[in-house]
């Protein structure tokens, strides 16, 4: 009979807090003296938070241009009849003429904005590789699979930056002159079209291979342009800090937008005497027409900004705000009201025993 | 008299003894105890066999093949298989060690060692190796582990005393006989192993261990079964979304979005689709839900093993959760099946009260003390002057002892009768002290008694008595000894004193005894009923104690009817009852005996609690109907109070069938408001007010004993039985088989479909234990078997209130909760997928950075709700036992149900509208603080990521009610590991090692110093909790629960005010029902006068042999007849071929 006892290992178990379900712990309760005034203030601070916000929102000015070229939509329609047949001539440029009648506060932010493009598109958007991106010598002539089709040319070449989203790059491109009195010459605005992307991108996660002989035109000896590229990635850009798989353009591009309806950086304007905004006066923006977006019923917009200290234009923020904080308060009427009425309740309750 | 169904087609064995190459060609099953379900080389392929047997492994495994497909994979394969081996893993260690320690105990018992009679020598075997036919040679105080045949022992006539407490938990001694032809073979006990290992008696009786699950388990799996619809639903929608997606604006979208190879096609597309999302959105379906319920689980049971108030010092036995999958079913429970004898009781009886010649002795209890003046009678007698006396005996009422020392004759003939007219052997140990050996426990009560007050039993010979009258040595002639059976409820005595006068000394039932008296008795009567009534009114088992004086003559003249008719072949039975009738008739009283069967601690205030606790505790007990119902009052499962107390004993099926008619009539007729039948009844019963005092319609009893239940059980009656059983407050079942406790246990589990929970301490227990939703086995006794076969196991019936109003309510509450939350989890983390893709051309795209779908089920959000679902508590432990109403949300499976399982739902896809829209609209077209474009994917996903983790956090916060320093830990742990984990993976360093893996590199330094984006995440946090605390708040105020009243009351520090205080009475004064009970078998007495269980002086066969042959087997059918035992072999014999 000894056995059973030893086996259990019969001993008492120890008196400590943890084993006895004794921990001191804090028991929150959700108790009206809590609960009414966080529910007020949290309202206060929303409604607070979200008039700071919808007014920082109304104060950003936005300038933009639908040029898409839809028949009678002004003078890009011929580039966008053109583009109809798939093959845009070369250079098809149009213009967009503007004018501010008063300073357009800076600084401004140039975007592009293109709607109806999926390139959150799952298909689309694994079409890329970033070990090839990040300039590693083996992975720029082996294209990983998920490139495919664009992963090698018919010849057998290795595309490089392979992928459905390199081969797609946005390939519009903008100049803007401006005109200071009526019937005077148009200067044309510089354009600062470095530091439109991320820094980590540039520097860390998007690198050109190493130089071969100092060219970098050798280093990418043997791969091919994507099939919808007019030049090789190495001439994206005569600047040799921004040509190759760094090129800016190209890496705002590369970073593909989580909606259909999406705006990328261009360039900024800060340059000059227009470091305080665009003054006043008549305006050119003048487009080469490269990008076909009219077959699957996208818009090509262009876009004049300015920020807040929370960002771009957005009014969704300010007004999401106001509505949870008026929610917030609303329903802390109505808790308050329903707690009194228990309150009392309770005292007859109590009474009445 | 096969029991087990499994080898019904097995009539006969056949058997040669000693001779194990002749019984190996039967191939009997070996003697080996297996419990374990794996050895090591087995455990990986049977262990993993079995867990992709769960539903859920395999549907992950499914989801792992699918993911290996490339045109489907919308995940890396290791979002599956991280969580999956994790998983497994953590099941087979579980597995593992549980199985381990079944290999030590079975270990333990297979290597115990016997005798066994191999190449003509005896040899030591370990009892696994023992094979069918071996013949065994057992010495005093040895275990027996397989079922034998008694072939011949050393004491005379084959005998052997066995204890059965293994089986039973009874200590008592009970007698096997030999069969007669081999009874002369040896001199040492020496029995043939008949059936062994998976065949014995014991493991065919036992029922099948059937794989337990709680209720939550089962509607786990309609839920799972649920969401796994939902879930193709989802992907149905998405999958036709697509195709339309693909035809109408996809087609027009090639230039930039190219089919690929072999899907050009919207259709094939869509289907496709539908797969992909199938693999995303797989999270509805938790992987890590089953292995975290274990883990909790697990946590519960330790903190079982480990409660001091469930550690009993007496026996040092601490509790013990033997299985650890069940532990939030005893929150649920409802019905409640006990043993008695070793349960309830502690199978301890003490003389507790006497009247003698109208006057009543031992009135003062215990208790009362400080209201009686004079402080002497607080304390137990002291009987160290009687040398012979039995020091555990206790007595208070020194007045007994006093009229004995003033030799009040009365009182004197009392106690004589009470040394003399009994079936006790006696024995002198080794210093000399007297041991009596009982055969019925009350006896030894009474005997011992009288031994302390001066009447001592010294010995007996089949013809005489020896007693020590004060002092005196006093032989008596036993000239007849008249047997107790069941029909007469008496037992008597007629023997000469030495002074040549024949008295008949009687003892036996109030109602048999008080017809037999003299009518100069009648004054005497009637005191002796009023004391009587009091006795019983105490739940004292009580006797009459009569006596007679007989002339010589007369004597003879019956005892020599009575020899006449024992030579007799024919109605002999019934010509001896009419002698014995006739010769006990005229008797004088002398008075009553009552004998506490002694409840174990604290049964009463247990059983009062978990009445009120709505829990209905139903009494299945091999006993006598008497005894039941005495224990029945003892610890106030019966009252006098009750409207009625219907007795069904039946013995065929028309009369039980007309019994439970007649008690439904007759409760239907009391209740006429509520008559229009059962549904009505219960509902009422369900509305009542649990704070308001109880009001049923009536306190209703059912009694019914185990012929009656074998009619009972059969489909036809059984509704009715079921549907009175369950309309009374207390069920009591007597004298029913192992079997039969299980049939009822099933009974009601079936188709009242309530959580039972059976408890008791014995083999007799263990079919119920198994067939129980919840079996608890009392440890500490002697047997193992019915722990071995239980889920829980503890020393003593009164944990049985900790286990269930506190261990069980937690776990209850806990794993509630834990769902709730988890369900609530995965719908708000996966479902963002779905609203996005409408925004993605319906493609797959998963919202979250892959890394985080991995991690986040297992690393992100597991800790805290574990932590929640191991530690969480609303009330105290205390207050948890003060309040036994606390426990009917669990009986009435409020807290988790389908109807909280669409709530959570509810809520969940709440919350993934709001961590899905609020960032829709506030990344819409927006730009970056610095001008950058913020609105890309990758900061899209890291922010609802962040989002989602915030909240969760924050929806975990909320839902704790008790946070501990653990709570702490994990909850901002889990905040802070996000963003570590976050931040290491969006660093330059590890992009530089695996740039294909960690794409996000740089995202979490760009856009979390955003300030928009934590005003997104803000207002996302807000949003989703705001609703729910709303809600609560309201809840709390407008329809608060007894356990928010209880927790605010508890945060008030206010002095708990129990809500109802209705301690049970622990005595009333009087009852009209008979007290008597007496646990006494037939056959003794035979025994006795035969001479057969002495320890024959002088060789007894002195007659011949011809009559000792006849009278044994008549006395072994007789036995066999009459015992209800489980271990009896005797039926069995004629099978046996020597």
């Amino acid at each position: 009979m000894t056995w059973s006892a030893t086996a259990r290992g019969a001993h008492q178990p120890d008196n400590t807090a943890f084993t006895q379900q004794r921990l001191p712990a804090w028991q929150p309760l959700l108790s009206a003296s809590i609960a009414l005034p966080l529910f007020f203030c949290a309202g206060l601070a929303f409604i607070g938070l979200g008039l700071g916000l919808f007014y920082s929102s109304y104060g950003i000015k936005e300038l933009e241009y639908d040029y898409t070229g839809n028949p009678g939509t002004g003078n890009c329609s011929a580039c966008a009849l053109a583009d109809q047949d798939r093959a845009p001539p070369l250079r098809c440029s149009c213009a967009w003429y503007f004018s501010l009648p008063e300073l357009f506060p800076g600084p401004v932010y140039l975007y592009y904005e293109l709607t109806n493009f999926y390139q959150n598109n799952r298909r689309y958007s694994v079409s890329r590789d970033d070990t090839q991106l990040s300039g590693l010598p083996s992975a720029l002539l082996h294209p990983a699979n998920e490139c495919a089709p664009y992963q090698r040319r018919a010849s057998g070449l290795p595309i490089a930056p392979c992928g459905a989203i390199a081969n797609s790059l946005f390939n519009d491109s903008f100049s803007l002159w401006h005109q200071r009195q009526p019937g005077g010459p148009y200067v044309e605005v510089p354009l600062d079209r470095t530091g439109i992307a991320w820094w980590t991108d540039c520097h860390v996660k998007f690198r050109n291979p190493p130089l071969v002989n100092g060219s970098l035109a050798l280093a990418f000896q043997g791969t091919a342009p994507p099939p919808n590229w007019p030049r090789p990635v190495y001439e994206l850009s005569p600047d040799p800090n921004n040509t190759g798989f760094i090129n800016q353009d190209f890496v705002v591009w590369m970073r593909t937008a989580a909606l259909p309806t999406f705006r990328k950086l261009y360039a900024r304007i800060r340059q000059g005497n227009y470091s305080t905004g665009l003054p006043r006066g008549t305006y050119l923006v003048n487009i080469t027409y490269n990008y076909p977006v009219r077959a699957f019923g996208g818009h090509k917009l262009i876009v004049f900004s300015n920020i807040s200290w929370m960002g771009g234009k957005n009014p969704f923020l300010g007004i999401a705000y106001l509505v949870v904080g008026s929610l917030c308060i609303l329903m802390g009427f109505v808790m308050l009201v329903v707690y009194i009425r228990y309150q009392d309740q309770n005292d007859e309750d109590e009474d009445a025993e | 008299m096969f029991c087990s169904k499994k080898k019904s087609l097995e009539v006969e064995r056949i058997v040669k003894a000693n001779d194990r190459e002749y019984n190996e060609k039967f191939q009997y099953a070996d003697n080996r105890i297996h419990t374990s379900k794996y050895n090591i080389l087995t455990f990986l392929p049977i262990n993993l066999f079995e867990q992709f047997q769960r539903v859920a492994n395999a549907y992950f495994l499914f989801l792992l093949i699918l993911q290996l497909i490339p045109e489907i994979s919308s995940l890396t394969w290791f979002t599956t298989i991280v969580p999956l081996v994790l998983v497994i893993t953590m099941t087979a260690v579980k597995d593992a060690t549980d199985d381990y320690f079944r290999h030590k105990s079975d270990n333990q018992v297979n290597n115990r060692l016997s005798e066994v009679l191999i190449d003509s020598k005896l040899q030591n075997e370990k009892w696994m190796n023992v094979k069918v036919g071996d013949v065994i040679k057992l010495e005093n105080n040895q275990f027996v582990a397989a079922d034998l045949l008694l072939l011949s022992s050393s004491e005379p006539h084959g005998l052997c005393y066995i204890e059965t407490a293994e089986l039973d938990g009874e200590t008592n001694l009970k007698v096997r006989h030999a069969l007669s032809v081999t009874s002369e073979l040896g001199a040492d006990f020496s029995r043939l192993a008949k059936f062994d290992g998976p065949d014995t008696k014991l493991m065919q009786n036992s029922g099948k261990t059937k794989f337990k699950r709680t209720s939550i388990d089962k509607l786990l799996n309609t839920l799972v079964l649920w969401i796994f619809g939902f879930l193709v639903c989802l992907g149905i929608i998405l999958a036709i979304g697509n195709s339309i997606w693909e035809n109408q604006v996809g087609d027009q979208f090639r230039t930039f979005l190219f089919w690929n190879e072999r899907e050009k096609n919207s259709v094939f597309s869509g289907f496709l689709t539908f797969w992909s999302y199938i693999i995303i959105l797989n999270t509805v379906v938790p992987i890590s839900l089953y292995v975290s319920m274990e883990v909790i689980r697990l946590g519960h049971s330790y903190f079982i093993n480990w409660d001091r108030k469930m550690y009993y010092s007496g026996k040092s036995t601490p509790a013990e959760a033997r299985t650890t999958t069940l532990n939030e079913e005893l929150g649920q429970i409802e019905y409640v099946f006990s043993d008695k004898t070793g349960t309830l009781t502690q199978n301890i009886m003490t003389f507790k009260k006497c009247s003698i010649n109208g006057k009543i002795y031992g009135e003062v209890p215990e208790g009362m003390g400080q209201k009686t003046d004079i402080p002497k009678k607080n304390e137990p007698m002291d009987f160290s002057v009687n040398l012979q006396a039995d020091r555990t005996f206790q007595f208070f009422d020194h007045r007994l002892m006093e009229s004995v020392k003033l030799g009040d004759s009365k009182v004197y003939e009392f106690l004589r009768l009470l040394a003399l007219c009994h079936t006790v052997m006696s024995e002198e140990n080794s210093a000399g002290q007297l041991i009596y050996q009982v055969q019925s426990p009350d006896e030894g009560a009474l005997v011992t008694a009288a031994r302390n007050f001066g009447f001592i039993f010294k010995s007996r010979t089949p013809d005489t008595i020896t007693v020590e009258e004060l002092g005196t040595l006093v032989t008596y002639q036993l000239l007849a000894f008249l047997d107790f059976n069941n029909i007469r409820k008496r037992m008597s005595v007629i023997v000469r004193n030495p002074e040549g006068q024949i008295k008949l000394y009687s003892k036996g039932a109030d109602t048999i005894l008080f017809e037999k008296l003299h009518p100069s008795n009648e004054d005497l009567l009637t005191l002796t009923t009023d004391h009587l009534s009091e006795f019983a009114g105490e739940g004292l088992r009580t006797l009459a104690i009569a006596y007679r004086d007989l002339d010589d003559k007369y004597f003879k003249e019956w005892h020599k009817m009575l020899e006449d008719a024992n030579t007799l072949k024919d109605e002999r039975d019934e010509r001896i009852a009419g002698l014995y009738e006739e010769i006990e008739r005229d008797l004088m009283l002398l008075g009553a005996t009552a004998v506490e069967d002694k409840l174990q601690e604290g049964v009463t205030e247990t059983i009062a609690s978990l009445s009120l606790a709505n829990i209905k505790i139903w009494v299945l007990t091999g006993d006598k109907q008497e005894t039941a119902i005495n224990i029945g009052y003892a610890c106030n499962m019966l009252t006098d109070d009750m409207n009625d107390v219907f007795i069904v004993a039946g013995n065929t099926a028309v009369e039980v069938r007309e019994e439970l008619r007649k008690a439904k009539e007759n409760l239907f007729g009391q209740n006429r408001s509520s008559s229009n039948g059962h549904v009505v009844f219960e509902k009422q019963q369900l509305e009542l007010d649990s704070v308001v005092e109880e009001t049923i319609t009536g306190d209703y009893a059912l009694i019914i004993n185990g012929h009656s239940l074998a009619h009972a059980l059969e489909s036809d009656v059984k509704n009715d039985l079921l549907e009175l059983a369950c309309m009374c407050k207390t069920v009591v079942c007597c004298r029913v088989t192992p079997l039969q406790k299980a049939q009822v246990v099933e009974l009601v589990r079936n188709y009242r479909n309530a959580v039972t929970l059976a408890i008791g301490d014995g083999a007799n227990d263990v079919s119920m234990i198994k067939s129980a939703h919840i079996g608890v086995g009392i440890s500490g006794q002697e047997g193992l078997q019915a722990v071995l076969a239980s889920d829980y196991s503890f020393a003593q019936f009164r944990y049985l209130q900790r286990l269930l109003l506190v261990h069980g309510r937690w776990s209850y509450f806990r794993m509630c909760k834990f769902l709730g939350y988890f369900f609530y989890k995965n719908f708000a983390f996966t479902l963002v997928h779905f609203w996005f893709g409408f925004f993605c051309g319906f493609s797959a795209q998963t919202v979250y950075d892959q890394w985080f779908i991995t991690l986040f089920n297992i690393v992100y959000t597991s800790l805290p709700v574990l932590a929640m679902g191991i530690f969480d508590q609303d009330v105290s432990d205390q207050n948890s036992m003060d309040y036994p109403q606390l426990y009917k949300p669990g009986q009435l499976n409020l807290l988790f149900n389908k109807r909280q399982f669409f709530i959570c739902m509810a809520h969940g896809i709440y919350t993934s509208l709001a961590l899905f829209f609020i960032p829709y609209g506030a990344f819409y077209n927006v730009a970056g603080e610095d001008g950058q474009h913020i609105a890309d994917y990758q900061s899209f996903a890291v922010t609802m990521a962040t989002s989602l983790v915030i909240v969760v956090s924050v929806q975990i916060a909320l839902d704790t009610s008790y946070w501990t320093v653990i709570n702490h830990v994990f909850i901002w742990g889990s905040i802070a590991t996000y963003f570590s984990i976050l931040f290491t993976m969006h660093s330059n360093g590890i992009f530089g090692i695996f740039p294909n893996q960690f794409p996000f590199v740089g995202n979490v330094r760009h856009s979390l110093t955003q300030k928009c984006i934590w005003l997104v995440i803000l207002l996302t946090t807000v949003a989703s909790v705001v609703p729910v605390v709303i809600v609560r708040f309201l809840k709390m105020d407008l329809c608060p629960t007894l356990s928010d009243q209880i927790r605010q009351r508890q945060k008030a520090q206010k002095k708990a005010r129990p809500l109802r205080s209705r301690r049970p009475q622990t005595r009333r004064s009087s009852s009209r029902r008979s007290g008597y009970a007496f646990a006494h078998q037939e056959g003794y007495g035979e025994l006795i006068t035969s001479g057969k269980n002495m320890r024959a002086k002088n060789p007894p066969l002195t007659s011949g042999l011809e009559k000792t042959l006849y009278n044994s087997t008549s006395w072994i059918e007789n036995f066999c007849k009459k015992t209800t035992d489980t271990v009896s072999c005797f039926s069995q014999d004629k099978t046996v071929k020597l």
